[in-house]
């Protein structure tokens, strides 16, 4: 499409079963009761003119530009602020209103620079637009009275400007932060002509404020106060490209603004399901990375990781990858050889891989980052419910009446998601949060949990099981529907078990050291206020008890009866953008696309007729037990796309002494990563913005991804790369575009037996399962019943950890993510995101530090008994006495030096989230990061192409 | 592979599975093992003493190898 600003209807949309009919302009229109006179005109082709009005925000009546006259009714009512009546007449444009109208834009331009034709917002300016609509020719004040043009511009934060000179003080943006964000970092500083727009206190500027730069005050700004940095050098965009974010599980939609192959600015779309308009700091503005000159653009190659890379063609490097992937096949088997898809590359790049895996190598050792993130939940949900996957869209929270969150910390993880969460929130809703920390939601502006269970580290599945104590023994459940969707007998069993005394909050207390009273009164609010929606995320699977801790919420779940309509439900918060998608494709040793057991003859030969090739039979190999088996020499070769498994898998120095074992590593990235210091082949990737495909975010919602710029690795795209490796094996591979991959994936995917590219063009997504049973998708799974028939009760009980503080290794560590950062920081590092977080910090009680001797900002080693390494410590009461927190986006620190090899028990998730460590003060870096740093340095050397 | 690793895997899936009652868990435990892990695991948790296996694991075990 060309360039077009999006629509704004001025005011929000009102839902009602009420429809109104009224005459505006001599037109009849027909609207939703509750609908503003404003919307009303706008939804019949009307326009009115407007400064302070925009439909991301409640109305505000104070730019007093959208008057109207009402037959019958007295003045001229501001159309934003006045509901629609039946019968009402309406007129927009009068002699009288003209004149009004032309009265308050004098006023306003009377206090503006006149400088627009050079003005940033120059052709793309509300106020502008405004002036010629009302036909302003001259200011009768003159500019030589009070004004505030003189005013200072506001540069700190990375990615726009404020400047106050050109601002009318309309308080969109103050709305926005309020409304949309949730934030409340904007106020309006003093009264009458000294109002002015302030970030956070006096002396506070945008970064040092509380604001968390997520641009809904940019977007909502109708002047060029609030102006991306961006536009202001490169001038307005010429093209828009609706396309899906390729940060976190939430899958924003977002318009991609163009100038030819340049990116100016990612604007989130208001048509968008996924996040309706609103953005976070990483999707808006931490493009950046996607040009960096860290990426690496040609093929390299190398035959032993102690030597430098050479450049190389395409040709040759795809030939000497199926040279050694054929040779250590034809030497030492299929099951020597294996690869890990990527939960950032579509939906149609993961099936390539997996693909390639399963009927080129001949192997099932494919796997996927969702291995240590959410396999728990794939796992748990099946079983209970039958399907891998959430229950719940988005929308369906502002339905909840209680929330309870557990392992999650959705303001830094799913921010966009988190602030539809506070929006509801704020309008009454009741939250419980488990979580050791004292996450930001717990208390934050106009929000408070009535329930923060600080847990143990470790304890998840003792808590639930408490609940579920008191739910049982205090006849909360609901039995009516446990009766009708359940297994009763399985019921039975469950709520017997955890109607043990052993099991009471009380007995308990010793182990999960949360107050029985407290967990109580969590339970209580659970089962009896109204609808419960359980959000949970890593803090969940990332335990050795991941899977039962999944288990335990969904009997939960099913034991009050919230599952299946709106407002309830299971929802786990998918970390990557495509981390459901790539679970769905088939990304797992164990089963073909669908969630089909490997095993299953029928599926299985489904696979091989289409492919026409026959697959193995056994489940292939999991990460760990790949690194495992690379040690043991019966693994040789892996296909890393779009992963870095040195720094975000657990216990580093084991991963490395994988990687080194094998003769073949091929890493398929943007970016020479860590896992790139033990490789023999890279080939260089294409960013989101290079690319055609699909995303499935956490609601399974599948979403076009579509390219803006072509790719800068000399012009493929990642499944074209995949599909290069396959006919350089072999393989005779013919797709001609990614369309035609989901073509596949329909024809042997029955959930997604509906979906096409052609159809997300043109209804712009859908939630699977799409097929015969439900061909418009599935926006709330299980309304009619499970997915497996009846919802199955599995018995969870609390088995603690093997991994044991004691007198070496007395403090508990859990590790996590920040706002501004993103995983591994592959991406967010290589932006100015590193304004917010430039390094990993260590959390410490100030009890704990106090102990240690420790002051904020203090170098400290931090040791497990895998390894050590050092960073900062900031001392804080957000964490309990006796538990640490730290982050790892920073290679420099790589907190995974520290972390074990325990995993959850069905899935080998890894336990990343306790890990016994010790504290202690550290004048330098550790042994390993210098070890470490100097052979990062010396395997990333790079030898030019000769030059013929 | 690494027999250790492998036994703490199976010993773990055990423990895990332990609350459903012996006969259930030696069910359960033994159909995870053949559902999610590979020939070559299989293999060398088959060719081991089996010494450092749970009762409930050794169960399972056995009945893998049968």
């Amino acid at each position: 499409m060309g360039y077009e600003p999006q629509t704004d209807f001025g005011t929000p949309e009102v839902l009602s079963d009420v429809a109104v009919t009224l005459t505006i302009d001599g037109r009849q229109v027909t609207v939703p009761a509750g609908t503003s006179v404003m919307r009303a005109a706008g939804s019949c082709g009307g326009s009115l003119p407007s400064l302070c009005a925009t439909d991301s925000v409640e109305a505000f009546g104070s730019c007093r530009m959208c008057l109207v006259e009402i037959e019958g009714a007295r003045g001229l009512p501001a159309s934003c602020t006045t509901p629609v009546a039946e019968g009402m007449v309406v007129h927009t444009q009068t002699e009288r209103l003209a004149r009004v109208r032309k009265g308050v834009m004098e006023l306003y331009i009377s206090d503006h620079p006149l400088d627009c034709l050079t003005c940033s917002a120059n052709n793309d300016c509300e106020l502008q637009d405004t002036a010629a609509e009302v036909g302003l020719r001259d200011v009768r004040y003159g500019y030589d009275g009070a004004n505030h043009l003189g005013a200072a511009i506001d540069s700190s934060n990375p990615y726009f400007d404020f400047d106050p000179s050109k601002c009318i003080a309309c308080s969109r943006c103050v709305r926005a932060c309020d409304e949309v964000q949730g934030t409340l970092a904007l106020t309006i500083d003093g009264r009458g002509f000294a109002s002015k727009v302030s970030a956070g206190q006096a002396g506070d500027n945008f970064l040092s404020s509380e604001c968390v730069s997520c641009g809904a005050c940019v977007a909502a700004c109708p002047t060029a106060t609030l102006q991306e940095k961006a536009v202001k050098e490169l001038g307005k965009p010429e093209r828009a490209v609706i396309t899906t974010c390729a940060y976190c599980g939430v899958g924003c939609t977002f318009r991609a603004e163009m100038k030819g192959e340049q990116l100016v600015r990612m604007v989130p779309w208001k048509d968008g399901k996924a996040n309706r308009g609103h953005s976070c700091v990483k999707g808006r503005f931490a493009w950046g990375y996607a040009n960096h000159q860290d990426r690496i653009l040609s093929p390299m190659i190398r035959d032993s990781i102690e030597n430098p890379w050479r450049e190389v063609s395409w040709d040759e490097a795809l030939t000497f990858t199926a040279g050694k992937l054929n040779a250590i096949k034809a030497q030492y088997g299929a099951r020597a050889l294996g690869g890990i898809t990527s939960s950032r590359c579509t939906n149609e790049e993961v099936w390539l891989v997996q693909k390639l895996i399963r009927s080129g190598f001949g192997s099932n050792n494919v796997d996927t980052c969702a291995r240590v993130c959410h396999s728990p939940t794939g796992y748990g949900l099946s079983k209970t419910f039958g399907t891998s996957a959430g229950t719940q869209d988005f929308d369906s929270v502002m339905d909840a009446d209680v929330v309870l969150v557990i392992g999650a910390n959705p303001t830094d993880g799913h921010p966009v998601f988190a602030s539809r969460l506070k929006r509801r929130l704020r309008q009454g809703a009741k939250l419980i949060v488990i979580d050791p920390r004292r996450i930001d939601l717990v208390r934050s502006p106009h929000i408070e949990a009535a329930h923060h269970l600080a847990l143990q580290p470790g304890t998840n599945v003792a808590v639930l099981t408490a609940i579920a104590h008191v739910i049982v023994t205090e006849g909360l459940a609901d039995e009516a529907f446990v009766r009708e969707r359940c297994d009763l007998d399985e019921y039975q069993d469950w709520a017997r078990f955890v109607s043990d005394q052993r099991h009471s909050p009380e007995a308990l207390e010793a182990v999960t050291r949360v107050p029985a009273a407290e967990l109580r009164a969590a339970a209580r609010l659970y089962a009896t206020g109204g609808n419960g929606a359980i959000y949970y995320g890593l803090g969940v699977t990332e335990h050795s008890q991941g899977s039962s801790t999944v288990i335990a919420i969904a009997n939960l779940a099913m034991a009050t009866g919230n599952i299946g309509r709106r407002g309830v439900g299971v929802n786990p918060l998918r970390g990557q953008n495509n981390v459901q998608g790539s679970c769905d494709m088939g990304s797992f040793p164990h089963e073909l696309p669908g969630y089909r057991h490997i095993s299953d003859t029928a599926t299985r030969e489904l696979f091989e007729h289409d492919w026409g090739v026959a697959l193995d039979a056994e489940p292939g190999l999991r990460i760990p037990n790949m690194l495992d088996a690379a040690i043991d020499g019966s693994f040789r070769a892996l296909y890393v796309q779009g992963e870095d498994i040195l720094q975000s898998d657990p216990n580093t120095h084991h991963v490395a002494a994988g990687l080194k074992a094998m003769d073949c590593v091929i890493v398929h990235d943007l970016f020479l990563n860590e896992t790139a210091n033990y490789a023999h082949v890279f080939l260089p990737g294409s960013t989101f913005l290079e690319k055609t495909g699909t995303f499935t975010n956490a609601e399974r919602r599948i979403q076009m991804v579509r390219k803006v710029m072509e790719p800068a690795n000399g012009g493929l795209e990642d499944w074209q790369v995949t599909q290069a490796l396959a006919n350089a094996m072999g393989l005779g591979w013919t797709y001609s575009d990614a369309g035609e991959i989901m073509d596949e994936i329909a024809r042997l995917t029955p959930s997604f037996a509906g979906v096409s590219h052609a159809r997300l063009d043109a209804e712009g997504s859908l939630q699977w399962p799409v097929n015969a049973a439900h061909p418009d998708g599935s926006p709330i799974m299980h309304e009619d019943g499970f997915v497996r028939g009846k919802g199955k009760f599995i018995v969870t009980d609390y088995v603690p950890t093997d991994e044991k503080t004691g007198p070496r290794f007395p403090l508990l560590l859990t590790t996590g993510r920040i706002l501004s950062q993103y995983n591994v920081g592959a991406q967010t590092r290589r932006t100015e995101n590193t304004v917010w977080h430039p390094e990993d910090l260590l959390e410490m009680h100030p009890t704990d530090a106090e102990n240690r001797g420790l002051n904020d900002g203090d170098w400290v080693r931090l040791t497990s008994r895998t390894g050590e390494t050092t960073l900062r410590v900031t001392v804080t009461d957000r964490v309990a006495p006796g538990v640490v927190y730290t982050t790892f986006h920073h290679p420099a620190t790589q907190a995974n030096v520290v972390t074990t090899e325990f995993s959850d028990w069905a899935t080998n998730c890894p336990e990343y989230k306790v890990t016994a460590v010790q504290v202690m003060p550290s004048n330098g870096p550790s042994e390993w990061q210098e070890t470490y740093a100097s052979w990062s340095e010396k395997s990333r050397r790079i030898t030019p192409v000769a030059a013929e | 592979m690494m027999l250790d690793r492998l036994n703490q895997m199976a010993n773990q899936i055990a423990r895990n599975l332990a609350m459903q009652g012996e006969a259930k868990a030696v069910d359960a435990t033994y159909q995870h093992l053949k559902d999610f892990w590979d020939p070559r695991m299989k293999a060398a948790i088959l060719a081991s003493d089996r010494a450092g296996l749970d009762p409930i694991a050794r169960a399972a075990v056995d009945r893998l190898a049968a």
